[in-house]
């Protein structure tokens, strides 16, 4: 039986201008369970705090209800009160006679009647309460960093210096990203590799960092604080710490003819490997798909270069399991297929390349080592073409493109316009688009210059169609603000393509448990307050894996996750939130139900032994909420049909005994 | 907006199913028009009057004649207006309120010679004639 | 509010913790007046809700049950509302099968920040079931008020 007390407060005549306080203490001191009903000035004072205390111990109470202000405002200080007086914290109750009683009505009749009932619902609830514990769980003191580009590296950083082991995983055999491949940043038209490369060896120098490249999450199991990660190292063909970097291998290597991803395919390079001279780890990596030694058995010209002797023919891919105690995806972006886009010839035409290629021509270490010259012939172009928007901000009804506005192509194209003008005054530069989109620092203004410096010609409106003629592209566009349909001769036209988030992240999000959106973004916490927090506790969000986003905003975003992670590795143990799910396993039938809607995961299934009345054993399977996972949101108590899913702190039983008492 | 025009404007977008209000304005379909020259008001301009209801020059506007239908600015639209179906409800609507054809039979043979596809002045016949 | 003797609808509010308890509070601040017959219950999500609660509280002789949350897509366990609106949906047609009025029963999203909409929204909805009287349906004769 529950020894209960109440505490109904004043606060100064907040409550007691409208509520008859006395008439209160005095109705409650009659309700189940209630032993001391009184009234004080202001309970949340030392003072009243003390009061509280003392007729604690002096009355012996197991719970006791407050009846003040909203429990938003003093739940915390009352269960702080209730443990310094040796009651556990969670029997305690509020009953919110201020915001919702006191200062919304005038009739002091009315007030302290309403007042009464909240009272006694508050009592019917607290008789049903029981002492509950949060669950603590240990915290592994590593990261998991997911992708290898700059998002990645950032965090990878932040977090090792503040001292914690951070793992990178990388399914490319470098780090570096789609930075690495671009030639100049914008607003400052730094040259990425001088700010990223050294980045990326003090990756690789870093105590604390450990890199998996050309490697794979596999399977990821465990929650916050607790994540049991398989990581899948493809097998390179090459001993990662006996290689010395040294390329003779990629020279003599006979296979010539192998697209090289890291051009877009707009160069060759060999079976054996390294993407580019900055690489790191800088190791080389054979291609299974186009070495002749890996497929038929025939060659081993890089075994017998090597001086090392770092070629094994017989490697295979390996597991590695770790623990960690966050896990931050970092999966970047790809510019979307442009095979819907029939109406730009890009399948048509060399000369159409996205801009992501355009980086690459221009690059100082790309195929044309940095002169812009045509794909098709090699001459250089006189006229170039830029089309803003190409599947951004497509309606879904279109089927093709993407809804979003791919965010960063408005100020790449005034890059690459502006570069063009300044290297090659001679080439005739226009740019195609439906609205600037510059909100940065030094955002619009960097576009400005582009016009009013560089002399690029803006023209408002969309391109509908390119058509090759002899080796030239007609370039047939609307000039919205001469109301007119234009054509231009260009030789070169560079498609801005949309972006999306890669590939591996919808199966990484399905591993996670982490919520994707319909564009397989992954989707932060709250759109505000929490960007870089996913929904799942203890797995963070760096980049443009989370949304379409700059340089400087990915860095910034990085950097925010890190001091996430930071924060919860610096934890020795989490502390949860006692609140939270339980299945009664003898109701339960394990059909499933409540793992379906739990938006975290938190709910497994056991196949557990029971005894039957009749001495028999039999195996059942039934549901097991993991406390760590769970945030008590309730969901799954519904859906339960059985009933065997209830909340802790907000039982069913509970919240029937409240509405019983309000509907007395 | 006046009743009226807002009566009209409701009949398009009844006649058509097109949300004009979905146009973000980038003129790709005047950008694709192969009809473009011939036309005094352009696909893109007949997205954005039928949206402000200033409907009453479209219909006088030969340009509702000089549309072939090629559905190119449907195709390539990124909003999914679908421009054509616009045009082609104001041609139902000036024909519906004319009441009287453009076309008429006898004419046809002054008109036609022997490479205009039969397809064409089936086409026409649906299009210039009640 | 109401004169002495007259009929006072009793309704019962369920509130979610992050958004709509926030509101209700918020209200209070504001000083917003809303009759005194409602009575809020605090749930840490609206899809708390089970629809035992609402058929309970029309069974004790609630004239009218109003269930608040977080506006779409702005839950604080991202889902949990859509939960609710499709339990609901189905809940309340039920309900009006069963003769209690679909008035009687609301569902509306309140944010932390929409004070003033609470407020207006008990008005509104206690205004709604005075129109209708008295709740007979459904109510356990053994605990006749």
């Amino acid at each position: 039986m529950q020894r209960i007390g109440v505490f109904v407060c004043w606060c100064g005549t907040n409550i007691a201008g409208t509520v008859d306080v006395e008439a209160v203490s005095e109705a409650l001191k009659n309700e189940p369970g209630v032993v001391f009903s009184t009234n004080y000035q202001y309970m949340c004072s030392q003072a009243g705090q003390d009061m509280i205390i003392n007729a604690c111990k002096e009355h012996k109470l197991t719970g006791f209800v407050v009846c003040s202000c909203s429990p938003r405002m003093h739940e915390a200080t009352f269960r702080k009160t209730a443990q310094a007086a040796g009651i556990n914290p969670y029997m305690i109750e509020i009953a919110n006679i201020r915001e919702q009683c006191s200062w919304i009505h005038k009739d002091m009749k009315e007030g302290t009647e309403k007042a009464i009932i909240l009272g006694k619902a508050a009592i019917a609830k607290v008789n049903l309460n029981s002492s509950l514990t949060p669950g603590e769980s240990p915290v592994t003191k590593r990261a998991l960093v997911i992708g290898g580009g700059i998002a990645g590296i950032q965090t990878a950083l932040d977090i090792a210096d503040a001292g914690f082991k951070v793992d990178i995983v990388e399914t490319k055999p470098t780090i570096g990203g789609k930075m690495a491949q671009l030639d100049k940043t914008f607003p400052t038209l730094d040259c990425a590799a001088c700010i990223l490369t050294p980045k990326m060896v003090e990756v690789a120098q870093h105590e604390n960092i450990r890199i998996f490249s050309y490697s794979e999450v596999e399977e990821v199991k465990g929650f916050v604080g607790n994540f049991d990660v398989k990581i899948k190292k493809k097998a390179r063909y090459v001993k990662e710490d006996i290689c010395t970097g040294c390329g003779l291998c990629t020279e003599k290597c006979p296979m010539k003819n192998v697209p090289n991803e890291f051009n877009l395919g707009m160069d060759n390079r060999r079976a054996i490997y390294i993407p580019f001279a900055q690489a790191v780890p800088k190791v080389a990596t054979i291609d299974p798909n186009a070495c002749n030694m890996l497929k038929n058995g025939k060659c081993g010209v890089c075994a017998k270069v090597c001086a090392a002797g770092a070629i094994d023919y017989t490697q295979k891919d390996e597991i590695i399991e770790e623990k960690y105690g966050a896990i931050v995806a970092a999966t970047g972006f790809n510019p979307i297929s442009m095979d819907k886009f029939d109406e730009y010839a890009y399948n048509q035409s060399k000369d159409v390349i996205t801009s992501l290629e355009f980086e690459r021509l221009t690059n100082a270490a790309g195929p044309s080592a940095g002169k812009l010259l045509r794909p098709s012939d090699g001459k250089h172009p006189h006229k170039i073409v830029f089309v803003q928007c190409v599947g951004s901000r497509c309606d879904s009804c279109a089927h093709k493109g993407k809804e979003y506005c791919s965010k960063i192509c408005c100020m790449y194209t005034a890059k690459h316009a502006m570069l063009t003008r300044d290297k090659y005054p001679d080439t005739e530069v226009y740019v195609f688009y439906i609205d600037v989109r510059t909100p940065g620092k030094n955002f619009d203004e960097f576009y400005r210059r582009a016009v009013e410096e560089y002399g690029v010609h803006y023209i408002k409106g969309m391109v509908g169609k390119i058509m090759p003629e002899g080796d030239k592209l007609i370039v047939q566009a609307s000039d919205l603000i001469d109301n007119k349909q234009i054509k231009i001769d260009a030789d070169l036209v560079v498609l801005a393509a949309a972006i999306e988030p890669d590939k591996s992240a919808r199966p990484l999000a399905t591993m996670l448990t982490a919520s994707m959106d319909t564009n397989d973004f992954f989707t932060e916490a709250h759109p505000k307050l929490k960007p870089v927090e996913s929904p799942t506790a203890g797995v963070f969000l760096s980049g443009a894996c989370q949304g379409p986003k700059d340089i400087p905003e990915t860095v910034s975003q990085a950097g925010a996750a890190a001091a996430k992670v930071i924060g919860l590795l610096a934890k020795d143990k989490l502390v949860g939130n006692p609140c939270v799910a339980h299945s009664d396993e003898m109701m339960c039938n394990g059909c499933s139900m409540c793992a379906n809607v739990c938006p975290y995961g938190a709910i497994t299934y056991e196949d557990k032994e029971f005894r039957m009345p009749d001495r028999t054993t039999r195996i059942r399977r039934v549901a097991v909420v993991n406390e760590a996972v769970c945030q008590g949101c309730g969901a799954c108590t519904v859906t339960c049909p059985s009933g065997a899913m209830d909340l802790k702190g907000f039982m069913n039983k509970q919240i029937i005994a409240e509405v019983d008492a309000i509907c007395k | 907006m006046n009743n009226n025009t807002s009566e009209m404007k409701n009949q398009l977008l009844r006649m058509s199913g097109v949300n004009p209000g979905k146009c973000m304005k980038c003129g790709k379909c005047s950008a694709t028009c192969p009809a473009y020259d011939s036309m005094e008001y352009h696909p893109h301009q007949f997205v954005s009057m039928v949206q402000d209801g200033n409907i009453e020059p479209l219909l006088k506007s030969e340009s509702l004649y000089q549309c072939l239908s090629c559905f190119a600015c449907v195709d390539r639209c990124p909003r999914g207006v679908e421009p054509a179906k616009l045009i082609e409800a104001v041609r139902l609507m000036a024909v519906r309120k004319q009441g009287g054809n453009r076309l008429s039979a006898e004419k046809v043979s002054q008109i036609a010679d022997d490479t205009i596809p039969q397809q064409a002045l089936v086409s026409a016949y649906r299009k210039y004639s009640k | 509010m109401q004169i002495k003797g007259e009929y006072k609808p009793l309704i019962v509010a369920f509130c979610c913790n992050w958004c709509s308890y926030a509101g209700a509070d918020l209200a209070g601040n504001n000083r917003l007046n809303y009759p005194e017959n409602v009575k809020i219950i605090k749930v840490p999500c609206s899809c708390r809700v089970n629809p035992m609660f609402i058929l309970r509280a029309f069974q004790r002789g609630a004239d009218g049950v109003i269930l608040c949350g977080c506006h779409p897509g702005d839950c604080h366990y991202t889902t949990g509302n859509y939960y609710t609106r499709r339990r609901m949906s189905l809940l309340f047609s039920m309900l009006n099968f069963l003769g209690i009025e679909k008035e009687r029963t609301r569902v509306e999203w309140v944010s932390a920040a929409e004070g003033a909409k609470f407020a207006q929204t008990m008005n509104e909805f206690t205004e709604a079931v005075m129109k209708l009287g008295e709740n007979k349906r459904l109510e356990d004769l053994r605990c006749k008020r």
